[in-house]
């Protein structure tokens, strides 16, 4: 958990509020929440799983199975209706920590006509692309430009002060054309963009040695000309820690930060994967432990939290996803007769404009429709 | 006074920027160098901090107009060539058109494409692409032909709350001129009959339009009229402008510069074909660019694109039915 650069050391904490999270009063208090989130994903996806297995879920479940404690680090790093959060497929937590609704992603599992996708897409491809989430598409490394679309547009606006903008990758998705270009391209822009790379070992069933060659990706932060941080991905306190720092040295102005956080996938690529590709070894090996467990002993050690009350937050979880779902399975979904089916928000034919070509010739300067 | 083509998009680069503060230029070399083209000259002094280069990366040129979009800003994006924006196809097809449908949040970006051939510019800065965007849903696709169109349709795909894909032409950047940037202001989505006739209706957009007009003249010479249309905009497609001039003249040619397999061409025959089946009194014909990669040489690149001869030659086929 070492910054890999260490010109910090004159850093001004900004004086923006909007630096630091509000409900981070304490350090526990900030570690329970981001637990509680990471519960809240596990609990909400184990009900996910299930209902994948009994036939009541269309297309693909993606869990986030040991990467919650990175994921919702993150999301709890961040600031909603301050901040973009650009999730993956596997940062239900982080969602969860940023303040998705849970009926967000039941209603889009479930097809829901009332879901932020009305059925027109599903699954983890849900945002609230005006409420600081944006909807992944399924092209890797795609949506870290569109962060940096994002942030860019406040620059212009003069609103870009205390705000960044992050989102999770895989292994895998370091490995495209667009991961390289929007990286490149928000370094270039000094954008404040946090990229956290969940390197799980395997893109869907590939390992790491045969998508990238170097030793440790994060090697390419320097290449970037961007912060860079390692972190073990199944430490909470680690997690925390060092994701909050990276958010904080984007915040005040340092420009990117990338955490390649190690780890492992706890499941299989989707639903439908067992994941036996993955040697027992390396299951058995430090990354195969599960977040969970790890940040459970840690809190009740720091004292942060009791057994009970950890027990309590599953129950009052376990409830809360059982509604969520319930309410969601009642929902209707979305009626193909009364679909609009237009991929456009303007109405064709336009009308004939007003204008000012009747005017004699350079009477006046040529208008636009914005004048 | 005589304006350009190039000189209209320049204008209406600079009135746009002048006039909506949530608009800004991103693009390979637009800052202070202008342009390739030259289509952002000095545009970069006069606002500053909203003309900016970008770096070599198409695609996420896109992905970064997407996310302003989403955020209220207007963004043009200038292509340096139309054939580059193959690279951010990902994004144009897939994250800006598909965004409004999934979402409900319209992504009001306009792409520029500089396309079209020009002699010597070879496979790679001589692609026609309209073809392609306009197949995925949720695009918008424009192919001015006139200097008062370069200006008021850029001014108008700006105004729009979706992608549009803007296909200026770059023979005609310096060849074309006009009088002033004003003239006739029609809204996107509607052709246009430049020149009327009552044997056959060729429709045309883009450079091509230019081309059709001349071989309508060489084929006046032997007392045929032929009906000139300008899609303007090649989605969505005029078929009520189409259809009425193909009921006047019962014939039909379509005159595209993309490649032939498919696209802006087919779909008007097959439109045409399914829509006024009835109307027609020959079977409708179509000429594309040859289907080799556009080539360098200025003798076979001349002979790789419609020109009047093909098109006079292609009409008079269709006339002697």
């Amino acid at each position: 958990m070492q910054p890999t650069e260490s010109s910090q050391a004159n850093d001004q904490a900004t004086q923006n509020k909007a630096s630091q999270p509000s409900w981070a009063t304490s350090e526990n208090e900030f570690l329970c929440s981001v637990f509680h989130s990471m519960l809240q994903a596990r609990i909400l996806e184990n009900k996910l799983s299930s209902l994948y297995k009994a036939g009541k879920i269309v297309g693909g479940v993606y869990l986030g199975k040991g990467q919650e404690a990175v994921s919702a680090s993150l999301g709890a790093s961040l600031i909603r209706d301050v901040d973009y959060f650009a999730p993956l497929i596997r940062d239900q937590a982080g969602r969860t920590a940023f303040g998705e609704d849970l009926l967000d992603c039941t209603r889009t599992y479930l097809g829901s006509a009332q879901g932020p996708m009305r059925g027109r897409d599903g699954n983890i491809h849900r945002g609230r692309p005006t409420e600081g989430m944006p909807a992944m598409i399924s092209h890797l490394g795609a949506q870290l430009s569109v962060l940096a679309g994002m942030l860019f547009a406040k620059r212009l606006q003069g609103s870009l002060e205390g705000r960044v903008g992050a989102t999770c990758i895989g292994d895998g998705a370091t490995s495209t054309g667009a991961f390289h270009e929007g990286l490149n391209m928000a370094a270039v822009e000094k954008l404040p963009l946090v990229v956290v790379v969940a390197n799980n070992q395997f893109a869907y069933s590939t390992p790491n040695s045969r998508q990238f060659a170097c030793n440790d990706l994060i090697e390419r932060a320097r290449g970037y000309g961007i912060g860079g941080f390692s972190v073990d991905g199944t430490d909470l306190l680690s997690c925390a820690s060092v994701i909050t720092e990276a958010v904080r040295r984007a915040r005040s102005g340092k420009g990117p930060q990338m955490v390649v956080a190690h780890l492992l996938r706890l499941s299989g690529h989707g639903e439908h994967d067992d994941g036996s590709y993955v040697p027992d070894h390396v299951r058995a090996g430090h990354y195969g432990r599960d977040c969970i467990e790890i940040a459970m002993r840690q809190l009740v050690e720091m004292g942060a939290a009791t057994p009970e009350q950890i027990m309590g937050w599953q129950e009052s979880i376990a409830a809360d996803v059982q509604r969520a779902v319930a309410q969601a399975q009642q929902e209707a979904g979305p009626d193909p007769y009364r679909e609009d089916w237009s991929a456009l928000s303007t109405q064709f034919p336009l009308p004939i404009r007003a204008q000012a070509t009747t005017q004699p010739q350079d009477a006046i300067e040529p208008t636009t429709p914005f004048a | 006074m005589s304006v350009t083509y190039i000189d209209a998009i320049h204008e209406a680069q600079d009135h746009l920027l002048r006039d909506n503060s949530s608009v800004f230029i991103y693009g390979q070399d637009v800052a202070s160098f202008g342009g390739a083209f030259k289509a952002t000259k000095g545009l970069s002094e006069k606002y500053p901090g909203r003309v900016l280069d970008s770096p070599i990366s198409e695609d996420a040129m896109i992905g970064l107009a997407v996310g302003a979009a989403i955020e209220g800003c207007r963004p043009i994006i200038e292509m340096q060539f139309a054939d580059f924006s193959s690279v951010a196809f990902n994004q144009i097809v897939n994250q800006a058109a598909t965004h409004y449908y999934r979402t409900g949040v319209p992504i009001p970006i306009t792409v520029r494409l500089p396309s079209g051939g020009t002699a010597g510019s070879g496979p790679f800065h001589s692609q026609s692409m309209e073809g392609i965007y306009a197949q995925y849903p949720g695009t918008i696709v424009v192919t001015p032909a006139t200097v008062a169109d370069a200006y008021h349709m850029l001014v108008d795909s700006v105004a729009l709350d979706d992608p549009v894909i803007f296909c200026e032409h770059k023979f005609l950047y310096r060849w074309l001129k006009a009088d002033s940037i004003r003239g006739e202001h029609l809204p996107i989505g509607q052709a246009s009959i430049i020149r009327p006739g009552k044997h056959a209706t060729v429709v045309a957009y883009s450079a091509m339009v230019h081309e059709a007009v001349r071989a309508a003249d060489r084929l006046k010479e032997d007392g045929w009229e032929i009906e000139v249309v300008d899609l303007r905009t090649v989605k969505p497609i005029d078929m009520d402008t189409v259809l009425a001039s193909v009921a006047r003249t019962g014939r039909l040619l379509a005159v595209g510069e993309a490649f032939p397999w498919g696209g802006v061409t087919a779909e008007v025959i097959s439109r045409v074909v399914a829509e006024g089946f009835h109307l027609l009194d020959a079977a409708p014909q179509r000429l594309n660019s040859r289907d080799t990669p556009v080539p360098y040489h200025p003798k076979l690149w001349a002979a790789h694109r419609p020109t009047p001869e093909s098109i006079c030659e292609a009409l008079r086929k269709l006339l002697s039915f």
